[in-house]
């Protein structure tokens, strides 16, 4: 054995790559509850591939056979049901644990120097993981799933002078068609997923360079004993592999409930008017994106002016990339950070969930004021956190983690 | 490798050189690939003009028919519709339908339409194209006492009235489209050509 692992050793990195990211990786020994979510989320990429790939062995990407070939898959195909909840469970499930991360990295400073990059990548994974949920609700081609695109296309045609054309050449039809269903298959099955893997590798491999933060926000690579590891640091394999099993157990009995008892999620993960096949000549009485857009779909819905309205969805999105420059604060856990960073903090959190609710509400007049008000307080998260952070009145942070 | 004798100049000009030529070839490579999405030969030859028959249509009721496979709508309207338009022009974006690719020249008028009574519409919201829904009755509880029959976009709430003008303070920039029609005879509407003396 110690031979056979000598023998591949020298001629490819197989111990060295298991050392550097699992045996001597080391992280830091006080990581909480938040700190599963990223191991989930990589496991739900992998549940969403396997599930995806057995979905295209039966799945016709073609207007006119797609939604049969959905039915079929439902009815015909042995464990073909089975196979499908599990994908399209597997994509709320995504997001899930992606916004608990992501809220993780905005309580902790996780975003802050040295891991500016950390979270850029993972913003660009956010973004392509968008992509690839929306290209996949396309796939069914039911009520929902061509007015949702029908909408979301229609985006670009605010952008000026190029946007007509632009919507023109996504589509590939003067309306979405076989032909945008079709490419959209692609985009879905091979393009996003390896952008997916290859921006999944670069957030790993940056972490993996500069080293995880932790609920203190302390850098434990500054003490360090004689051999050089971080005092503060235990190696990931075998105590973090074996604690985020613990995770993905727990992770999976609420998946398997959710999977078996409430697959379409209540009409939230699947819509009802999604089990009716497309037809471009009626759009459904209410509309609503799936439950993980909804927050911008209010935003969107909020502003009574067609560039204004996409330019402020976009900008809710985009302001994200900038978080590492726009909090100035050097104190990076919340644990040390002032009362005004945590009020603004819920805040934030508060209007998110809010404005998600809002979206799926009919459009009234309290409902559009509800949505203006919450809009204005999701970005004025950004606005107090970037004046406020500067001078804020932080507590003194340990040289050393704590419990 | 030495680096004693480099002329390190001509180094840089050729991986300069090299590498401007390569873009340029990215550049040409492209093309073929990004082209592909646009609409085929096929998707262009599709959406050929669309005959009508309107003699069944009553007063104060919509049809719609599909041309270029987009809902195209035909309401008939009464005299009293038509008088009644006027009064909304303050409160419509557009009311005189100055922006000219909304409409055919020829539908550039009060009605927005060829015949007066007879108005044929693009049922996609100028906002992000979904369907907007026909709602004729007047002043009823949701849109409010004021609403003398139009169209409402279950979307993002766009307003348009009978003749498909934008109103005030909703998403949609733009009025809806008036498709190029004509007509044949009294009855019968051509949609996707332009009549020859328009």
């Amino acid at each position: 054995m110690g031979n056979l692992m000598a023998w591949i050793d020298a001629r490819f990195p197989a111990t060295k790559m298991w050392n550097e990211h699992l045996a001597e990786y080391y992280a830091p020994k006080n990581f909480n509850f938040w700190y599963f979510f990223g191991s989930l989320a990589l496991m739900v990429l992998v549940i969403q591939i396997i599930s995806g790939i057995f979905l295209t062995m039966h799945y016709k990407p073609d207007g006119a056979m797609a939604f049969a070939s959905v039915e079929y898959i439902m009815r015909d195909v042995p464990y073909g049901w089975l196979i499908r909840y599990i994908h399209s469970t597997g994509a709320t499930a995504f997001f899930v644990v992606v916004y608990l991360h992501m809220l993780r990295g905005l309580m902790y400073g996780s975003y802050k120097k040295p891991r500016e990059l950390i979270w850029l990548f993972g913003m660009f994974i956010y973004l392509a993981l968008m992509a690839e949920a929306f290209m996949g609700y396309l796939l069914p081609w039911g009520q929902m799933s061509y007015w949702g695109a029908q909408v979301i296309i229609s985006l670009f045609s605010a952008i000026p002078v190029i946007g007509d054309d632009l919507t023109l050449w996504i589509r590939g039809d003067f309306v979405i068609g076989d032909a945008t269903l079709n490419r959209f298959f692609a985009l879905h099955v091979i393009a996003l997923p390896f952008v997916l893997v290859f921006l999944v590798v670069a957030h790993i491999l940056a972490l993996h360079e500069v080293g995880s933060n932790n609920p203190d926000g302390v850098e434990i690579k500054k003490i360090k004993d004689a051999n050089g590891i971080p005092l503060d640091g235990i190696p990931f394999h075998p105590y973090y592999s074996v604690k985020d099993i613990v995770g993905v157990v727990v992770f999976l009995f609420f998946f398997a409930a959710v999977l078996f008892y409430a697959p379409d999620g209540g009409g939230y993960m699947l819509e009802y008017a999604n089990f009716i096949a497309s037809d471009p000549l009626k759009t459904p009485e209410h509309i609503a994106p799936v439950w993980y857009f909804t927050p911008f779909y209010a935003i969107l819905r909020a502003v009574p002016d067609k560039l204004m309205g996409v330019g402020a969805m976009g900008g809710a999105i985009v302001v994200l990339f900038f978080l590492p420059w726009i909090d100035r604060c050097k104190t990076k856990s919340i644990r040390y950070r002032s009362g005004l960073f945590k009020a603004n903090l819920i805040m934030f959190c508060v209007s998110f969930v809010v404005l998600g609710w809002l979206a799926m509400q009919p459009v009234t007049e309290t409902i559009t004021f509800m949505s203006r008000l919450f809009s204005i307080l999701y970005f004025a998260y950004f606005v107090v956190l970037f004046v406020t952070s500067k001078n804020e009145n932080t507590k003194p942070v340990p040289d050393r983690v704590t419990s | 490798m030495s680096t004693n004798n480099v002329d390190t100049k001509r180094r840089r000009f050729l991986v300069n050189s090299t590498s401007v030529v390569a873009a340029v070839g990215a550049g040409f490579v492209a093309v073929p690939f990004l082209s592909s999405w646009m609409p085929s030969e096929r998707a262009k030859n599709a959406g050929a003009p669309v005959e009508v028959d309107i003699s069944k249509l009553e007063e104060g009721r919509m049809m719609i028919v599909e041309w270029q496979s987009k809902p195209v709508w035909i309401v008939k309207r009464s005299a009293k519709t038509l008088a009644d338009l006027v009064s909304l022009d303050s409160t419509l974006r557009d009311p005189s339908s100055e922006n000219i690719d909304q409409q055919p020249e020829y539908a550039q008028n009060e009605n927005r339409s060829i015949k007066p009574e007879i108005s044929v519409l693009v049922g996609i919201c100028t906002h992000l194209g979904c369907s907007p829904t026909f709602r004729p009755e007047i002043g009823p509880a949701d849109l409010g006492a004021d609403w003398i029959g139009g169209f409402f976009c279950p979307c993002h709430s766009s307003k348009f009235d009978l003749a498909g003008r934008v109103y005030q303070g909703v998403p949609a920039p733009t009025n809806l489209v008036v498709p190029p029609h004509q007509y044949l005879s009294d009855n019968i509407i051509v949609i996707g050509e332009d009549g020859e003396a328009a």
